[in-house]
């Protein structure tokens, strides 16, 4: 385990590395800097601002001082807010992220597998038909309709949340659902159908043959095998969830952090789109790992260590 | 795991519906603040009355509050409330503020401003000379790297000095404070707008021993220090902003509000439903926006304010490609679009048609310079200057625009008239902003929309952006040696009426030449809360906030 | 009574015909038809795709509109006898633009919900069963594409290709393919360690018989539910690159793009959001519930 760990964890710094690399000259590649705008800045101003945020280096020099300054997790100031860097960008921004995305993935997995669960038990039947028709809408609506509706029906209408801002718990509650709808939506799919499976397997009529109640043998031996492709999926989801949603950020007031990465690339605002892709790809590598690990602890039958069997 | 996460879902629920009593006044509220919002009621000049709370929305974080470094309205905006310039617009005019006074040389060139002694900075120091000294030359050397530097290029030497001209020191700069409260400003040509030049946020003093002393200065409410009728409170990056009044300010007795909160809402549906709500006391332009699909609905309530603002929205042509490098095509295209139209049907804040480059506000010949959807010259125009060109049919013709969904509509309004009135096929391609910059200003394009939004109020600002072929700004390849001459000539002339002839033969130029199709002037568009007095926007479209007051 | 050997009649027992096969012999697939044809609600799904797909091609042909021509002084109004869907903010009628979007909207999903499945399954189901270092690299791989800005890929894109629906496909693969081949991973890590991998393989088939007939087949539920995210997120991220200009471009719309210009409109005009998303839901229900079905038809347990 230990060994695996090790392994996987220089891996991981690889694939760090290579993700800053690919970013960084993707960056350079795509037309436009920090300082284009539709008034051409005259060359010596031009010149005078790069070399005051350190652009005027060899590209090849700047990616190294980057590499440097990812080490010791100094990201730099930000080139279109001025007022902050991007490591308080970023100091700034999770928190709420995470909070609001924790709230999701809760309400998202809690209401997915119970929703799944009950549809395999009823398959075929009106239980399963509903909850696949809630799935599929929340599949097929995107959060960008999904939140401005809930926020016209229950703020606007109803009155029962406030409109938008991030002032307290109750600014919470519609964000976290409008976040939660498509990974609700996909893991009560996942489950359903995994569950469907599952349940004509030799271990659960063995299950119920030994006289075992149909709840547990559902919560004991079924969902527990069923769950596997909930958890694969978890690990990208979390990473996605947790760093926040442009969309639902905007639509409510959320000051988190999922506009910087898509404010910073309109911006070119490089320092902040490196100091967010390089944050986001350590929460995604640390939770696909993660995810591995767990998938030997629900199914012990998996080796993830082994090189084939042959 | 699965326990923590039922604890997790039943608090939700149960605040969940705990909140929901709580609701129903909110609720109540809102359908109060309709009705009132509906009625008309007369303006009666009002007084303060009333918690003198204003509650605004910033739309997105300000950049910076440091004047020397802003250059967007958000910035400004906050900028304007925390500083007082020498010079500060009041309904429309600079009106001398933290000077007192000023001698203009026969020349017009040399500006001596007397300062009050009474003006103080937030933190209690006294606001003198050499502070305004200290901050224009902060902005144009090289090392502060403000991108605004050029907004302080009329001064002499500054354009020199910010270039990194050899031998031009900060001590050239034609800036000097000769006593404490003395300031004596040389210009590099007579500047007829000079003053209120002085009234826009570069040219804001600072308190020199603080940004000395602490170069982040600006990036939190605890340590920025102005000279406004306002200071800031707190500043809780990307959520909320507070600015309280100033009681050091020297005129403070004409600053009724207490405390100015604002909000950073981005979503424009968001805004409008706060503000309908109760929770925003303005919402809309010059701050944030409205959903265009709001706008016929607040016009029909009579909710709509529409305030005319300094800019222009355009077609720029490519005039070194075919078919556009042929002035008649360029004019039968400009012709052909229906602009009243436009202005009433797409964009539908109240836009006015354009048919010169410079604003009506600064008009030199407010008549236009030609016929709106004027279809049968632009037949006329087409076929002519296609047998100019020697061309039997057109080349295949691309309008380009930015992503955005207003510009996307009006693009795909004017595909289809110029379709239906001169039976041409245009293809439409939009492309992310800074890509269609670049691909503007390196000549990659046939015919393209840009704005411009003047920094100032006179029409050279207007004018100058065609001057020269590669300028910042032309894109479109056009030069004109009578034009460049005209203005050039227009930089020297101290006769303001001689002046203003010589540019509006320029504009006959530009408009004989079209190397851009205007297609209408700017306006603002905004709701307010009825109680809301006082708020000024200027001809710019900049907001200022002293003299705002609560009247409930 | 006696019983005697007269009694009893040997009856004539041909050992080869216990080895006939009484019902018709039926290959998987055609036994898989026959089986989702029984399935009512799979094969109403289906109806309504065909349909959909017809209208998509015919209706902008015969109708009286056109999805381009702007009629700016009838803009904004509702569902009427001329205008079966309302008209949009420019006076376009909305019934054909919606036929005319669901021919791009329809032609980028499952296209790009295709090629994601085919990339998906083929690199996840090679990964997953080889493990090791194979499944380290390949895996790892994938992480560096999900985390890397696709903002600015697409971008890139933007300026080396011509905008069109090829390069919105391609757009979208080339991240799109990510989650199916995680998903197909994960299945198959699961899979190979059950003991009819072990019979398969003692039997002597080979690897890729092992992957593509039997892990890929018992993995079929969990593709199938991913296809249904994938085919859905297609259409709405196509929205989002044409909007950047990727895509097709204007007037052209797909449902997307109507479903995201309508949104600010729902207040107003609600039919210019509606109905996109409507066909939208509609059509993904569908393709669902059509999933579902052929997911129970191809079930090897379900077979009765």
């Amino acid at each position: 385990m230990i060994r695996y760990l090790g392994k996987r964890i220089f891996y991981m710094i690889i694939a760090l590395f290579l993700i800053i690399t690919a970013t960084f000259w993707l960056m350079q590649a795509v037309p436009g800097g920090p300082f284009t705008s539709e008034k051409q800045v005259p060359p010596e101003i031009e010149a005078a601002l790069n070399a005051h945020y350190g652009l005027d280096k060899p590209l090849f020099e700047q990616y190294v001082d980057y590499l440097i300054r990812v080490i010791t997790w100094d990201l730099g100031p930000s080139f279109k807010e001025k007022a902050s860097t991007v490591n308080q960008i970023i100091e700034r921004g999770f928190p709420v992220s995470l909070h609001l995305g924790l709230q999701s993935l809760a309400i998202a997995i809690f209401g997915g597998i119970t929703l799944g669960v009950i549809a395999a038990l009823r398959h075929n039947k009106w239980q399963d038909y509903t909850a696949m028709v809630i799935a599929v809408l929340g599949l097929s609506v995107p959060n960008f309709i999904l939140a401005s509706f809930y926020q016209y029906i229950f703020s606007i209408k109803l009155g029962w949340f406030p409109i938008a801002q991030w002032e307290g718990f109750e600014y919470t509650v519609l964000p976290s659902f409008a976040l939660a709808a498509l990974p609700l939506a996909f893991i009560a799919r996942l489950t359903r159908s995994n569950m469907i499976e599952v349940m004509s397997q030799d271990y659960i009529k063995t299950a119920k043959a030994k006289g075992l109640s149909t709840f547990t043998t559902t919560v004991k031996h079924a969902i527990r095998n069923a769950l596997l492709p909930v958890i694969t999926y978890l690990g990208p989801l979390s990473a996605n969830i947790l760093t926040g949603s442009f969309v639902v950020e905007r639509i409510f007031g959320v000051p988190g952090l999922g506009r910087e990465f898509v404010m910073s690339i309109s911006n070119r605002d490089y320092t902040v789109i490196m100091g967010t892709t390089v944050f986001y790809a350590i929460l995604l590598v640390v939770l696909v790992l993660l995810v591995d690990l767990a998938y030997t602890i629900v199914d012990p039958r998996i080796k993830l260590a082994d090189g084939g069997k042959e | 795991m699965k326990k923590s996460v039922f604890a997790l879902l039943s608090s939700v629920l149960v605040l969940g519906t705990a909140l929901a009593g709580c609701g129903g006044n909110e609720q109540a509220g809102q359908q109060n603040n309709g009705n009132s919002g509906s009625q008309e009621q007369p303006a009666a000049p009002a007084e303060p009355k009333g918690p003198q709370v204003l509650k605004l929305n910033l739309h997105s974080e300000p950049p910076t509050a440091d004047p020397g470094l802003a250059e967007d309205t958000t910035s400004g905006a906050i900028i304007r409330a925390t500083f007082d310039n020498l010079m500060r617009l009041k309904d429309g005019k600079p009106e001398p503020s933290v000077a007192v006074d000023y001698k203009v040389s026969d020349d017009l060139k040399t500006y001596t401003f007397t300062l009050r002694q009474d003006v103080k900075w937030s933190n209690g120091d006294p606001v003198t000379a050499h502070d305004f000294e200290y901050a224009w030359k902060r902005v144009l050397d090289p090392a502060t790297a403000a991108n605004y530097a050029y907004q302080l290029y009329y001064i002499k030497n500054g354009e020199k000095f910010n270039k990194g001209e050899a031998g031009i020191t900060r001590d050239d700069v034609g800036v000097k404070a000769l006593d404490d409260y003395t300031l004596q400003v040389e210009l590099e040509n007579p500047t007829p707008y000079f003053l209120e030049l002085l009234t826009f946020y570069t040219y804001s003093p600072v308190n020199k021993k603080v940004v000395e002393a602490n170069p982040e200065w600006a990036n939190e409410a605890a340590t920025h220090v102005g000279n406004g009728p306002f200071k800031m409170e707190t500043w809780e990056h990307k959520s909320k902003l507070v600015l309280v009044k100033n009681e050091n300010y020297w005129d403070k007795d004409a600053v009724k509000l207490d405390r100015i909160e604002f909000s950073m809402i981005e979503d424009l549906s968001t805004e409008l439903s706060m503000f309908e709500n109760g929770e925003l006391d303005w919402a809309g332009e010059p701050l944030g926006d409205l959903p265009l699909d709001a706008l016929p609905a607040l016009k029909d309530q009579g909710r709509l304010t529409t305030h005319p603002i300094a800019g222009t929205y355009w077609y720029k042509f490519n005039t070194e490609q075919k078919p556009f490098d042929n002035v008649k095509i360029r004019k039968a295209f400009a012709y052909a679009i229906d602009r009243k139209a436009i202005v009433e049907n797409v964009s539908q804040g109240g836009e006015i048609p354009a048919m010169g480059a410079v604003p009506p506000s600064m008009a030199l010949n407010p008549d236009g310079y030609f016929k709106d959807n004027d279809v049968e010259t632009a037949k006329k125009l087409l076929e002519e200057g296609m047998k100019e060109s020697g061309l039997t049919e057109l080349p295949p013709i691309t309008l380009s625009y930015n992503t955005h969904d207003g510009h996307k509509k009006i693009a795909e309004a004017i595909q289809d008239q110029w379709k239906k009135a001169l039976g041409v096929e245009v293809t439409l391609k939009n492309t992310e902003w800074k890509v269609y910059i670049e691909d503007l200003h390196e000549g990659n394009f046939q015919v393209g929309r840009m704005g411009w939004l003047g920094d100032f109020n006179d029409p050279v600002n207007f004018l100058e952006l065609f001057k020269d072929k590669y300028g910042g700004t032309n894109d479109t390849r056009w030069e004109h040696p009578k034009y460049k001459e005209l203005l050039t000539q227009s930089a020297s002339e101290t006769d303001p009426e001689k002046r203003k002839e010589l540019l509006a033969q320029a504009e006959q130029i530009l408009m004989d030449e079209m190397p851009v199709a205007p297609i209408y002037f700017y306006t603002m568009n905004w709701v307010k809360a009825d109680k809301v007095q006082g708020v000024q926007v200027d001809g710019l479209g900049f907001v200022d906030y002293k003299w705002a007051y609560i009247s409930e | 009574m006696q019983l005697t050997k007269e009694h009893f009649e040997p009856i004539s027992m041909d050992l080869r015909e216990a080895e006939d096969i009484k019902r018709p012999s039926l290959s998987f697939w055609a036994d898989a038809w026959r089986r989702l044809k029984m399935n009512k609600v799979a094969m109403a799904s289906l109806v309504f795709l065909i349909l959909l797909g017809l209208c998509a091609i015919f209706v902008p042909l015969i109708s009286s509109h056109d999805y381009y021509t702007t009629e700016l002084t009838n803009k904004n109004k509702p569902p009427s006898a001329e205008h079966w869907f309302g008209t949009d903010d420019l006076g376009r009628d909305m019934f054909v633009r919606i036929w005319h979007g669901a021919r791009i909207s329809l032609e980028v999903g499952f296209a790009a919900g295709l090629i994601d499945l085919i990339i998906g399954v083929i690199w996840g189901g090679i990964a997953g069963f080889f493990g090791g270092r194979i499944d380290e690299y390949m895996m790892r791989f994938a992480d560096i594409l999900y985390a890397v800005p696709y903002l600015l890929v697409v971008i890139l894109l933007l300026v080396v290709l011509q905008p069109g629906v090829g390069t919105i496909i391609i757009a979208l693969t080339i991240t799109g393919w990510i989650g199916m081949a995680r998903i197909v991973r994960g299945q198959v890590l699961q899979l190979k360690a059950q003991e009819f991998v072990l019979a398969a393989r003692s039997l002597g088939a080979d690897n890729g018989r092992i992957i593509f007939k039997h892990l890929i087949p018992n993995a079929l539920g969990p593709i199938l539910v991913t296809l249904s995210l994938t085919v859905p997120q297609a259409i709405f991220t196509e929205s989002f690159l044409s909007f950047l200009g990727l895509g097709v471009s204007a007037p052209v719309a797909s449902w997307g793009t109507m479903a995201s210009e309508g949104l600010s409109a729902l207040r107003y005009y609600p039919w210019r959001l509606m109905f996109p998303a409507i066909f939208i839901s509609v059509t993904m229900l569908a393709f669902n519930l059509l999933g579902d079905g052929i997911r129970d038809a191809v079930d090897p347990r379900l077979r009765k």
